[in-house]
């Protein structure tokens, strides 16, 4: 292992009495942030599609040999503003690029889920823990 | 097993809305009740770990992929009701923002990973936990084992929400409205790739951060 990741890992799982185990744990956040690619390479490398029941209009078609009429409709109900957690029009520029895409996802996704708990956390809590 | 918009009719779209809203009412009020101003970080943390572990997708070859939930893990550390909110912030997130599950099947996304599973798993890992201490092993294998139960029941909910779709909406001529794939073939499918994959993906994710969060502070564990 890099001398790098081995010294983290060594900080995070035998540890520093010192730290805090929010910062740890905030940092093996951030370590599974810089990995997250892995879950579109392997899955490009093993020649993996999408998930069971998640695709596209067009997919379907080629499974089911139709599009149902009200599945047609529906799937594009909503747009997402960044979908497949990549830019729209760096959808098929690579891997390097899709990589780079999800990790900004990556990173986007988590601070609006920690805005929203933190804001539900000020409505909901009592004061003094 | 993000349900996409348009493989649910509005029924059971509906339904699921109809069955979320007092859950979600109850989890905000006994939350309310029992969450201290400091435990929100680690709310936080758990709902930004189900969030990103969501990504890593788990390839089976030349087939489909699968990825982890970490709701059972959520719930072992801060309970099954705040772990419903932490899940549901992760898959409303991951539903507005990148399409990722439909709007329309938020109720249904929600009840399958932020409540079935997450409920299904914490009490499971409560009753093979037993009167163990909470440094115990006994702790790390429950933990595994509610992690991979847990998930393939949520996988299991999830099919059959697909598969009653053609028995509830076709056309005159016999054409699927909605998911065109009954429960003969979701189930199987579903409930296949979970238990052989990424069940133990799951099992794996929960029990490994158990035995750490126990190496580091084993007091975490008594929250939940």
């Amino acid at each position: 292992m890099h001398p790098f990741a081995s010294g983290v890992v060594h900080l995070l799982w035998n540890g520093n009495a010192r730290m805090k185990i929010t910062t740890k744990l905030w940092i093996g956040i951030g370590i599974l942030i810089i990995l997250s690619p892995l879950g579109l390479l392997l899955a490009e490398h093993f020649k993996a599609g999408s998930a069971w029941g998640e695709w596209g209009a067009d997919t379907i078609k080629e499974k089911a040999g139709y599009i149902p009429q009200g599945l047609e409709k529906l799937s594009s109900v909503w747009k997402a503003p960044i979908p497949d957690y990549t830019f729209k029009s760096w959808a098929d520029k690579g891997l390097p690029r899709l990589s780079i895409a999800y990790i900004f996802s990556a990173i986007l996704g988590i601070l609006v889920v920690v805005l929203i708990v933190i804001l539900i956390g000020k409505l909901l809590t009592k004061r003094g823990g | 097993m993000h349900i996409p918009d348009g493989y649910l009719g509005p029924a059971t779209s509906g339904i699921m809305y109809a069955a979320m809203l007092p859950i979600w009412a109850v989890a905000s009020r006994i939350v309310k009740k029992r969450l201290l101003a400091r435990q929100v970080p680690m709310l936080a943390i758990g709902a930004a770990f189900s969030f990103v572990i969501m990504m890593f997708n788990v390839p089976i070859p030349a087939g489909t992929t699968g990825h982890a939930v970490g709701a059972v893990l959520v719930a072992i550390l801060l309970g099954p009701w705040a772990a419903c909110i932490a899940v549901t912030v992760a898959l409303v997130v991951q539903s507005l923002l990148f399409g990722d599950g439909g709007i329309t099947a938020i109720g249904a996304n929600c009840f399958n990973m932020a409540f079935v599973q997450v409920f299904s798993g914490y009490y499971l890992y409560k009753l093979i936990s037993g009167s163990s201490t909470v440094a115990s092993g006994r702790r790390v294998i429950a933990a595994g084992i509610a992690g991979y139960v847990a998930l393939n029941i949520a996988a299991l909910s999830t099919a059959v929400m697909f598969g009653i779709q053609p028995l509830l909406h076709k056309t005159a001529n016999g054409q699927s409205l909605y998911c065109p794939y009954a429960l003969n073939v979701a189930i199987p499918m579903m409930l296949g790739e979970h238990v052989l994959i990424f069940g133990w993906v799951e099992a794996m994710v929960t029990a490994l951060v158990i035995r750490y969060l126990q190496k580091q502070d084993s007091s975490l564990l008594e929250v939940g």
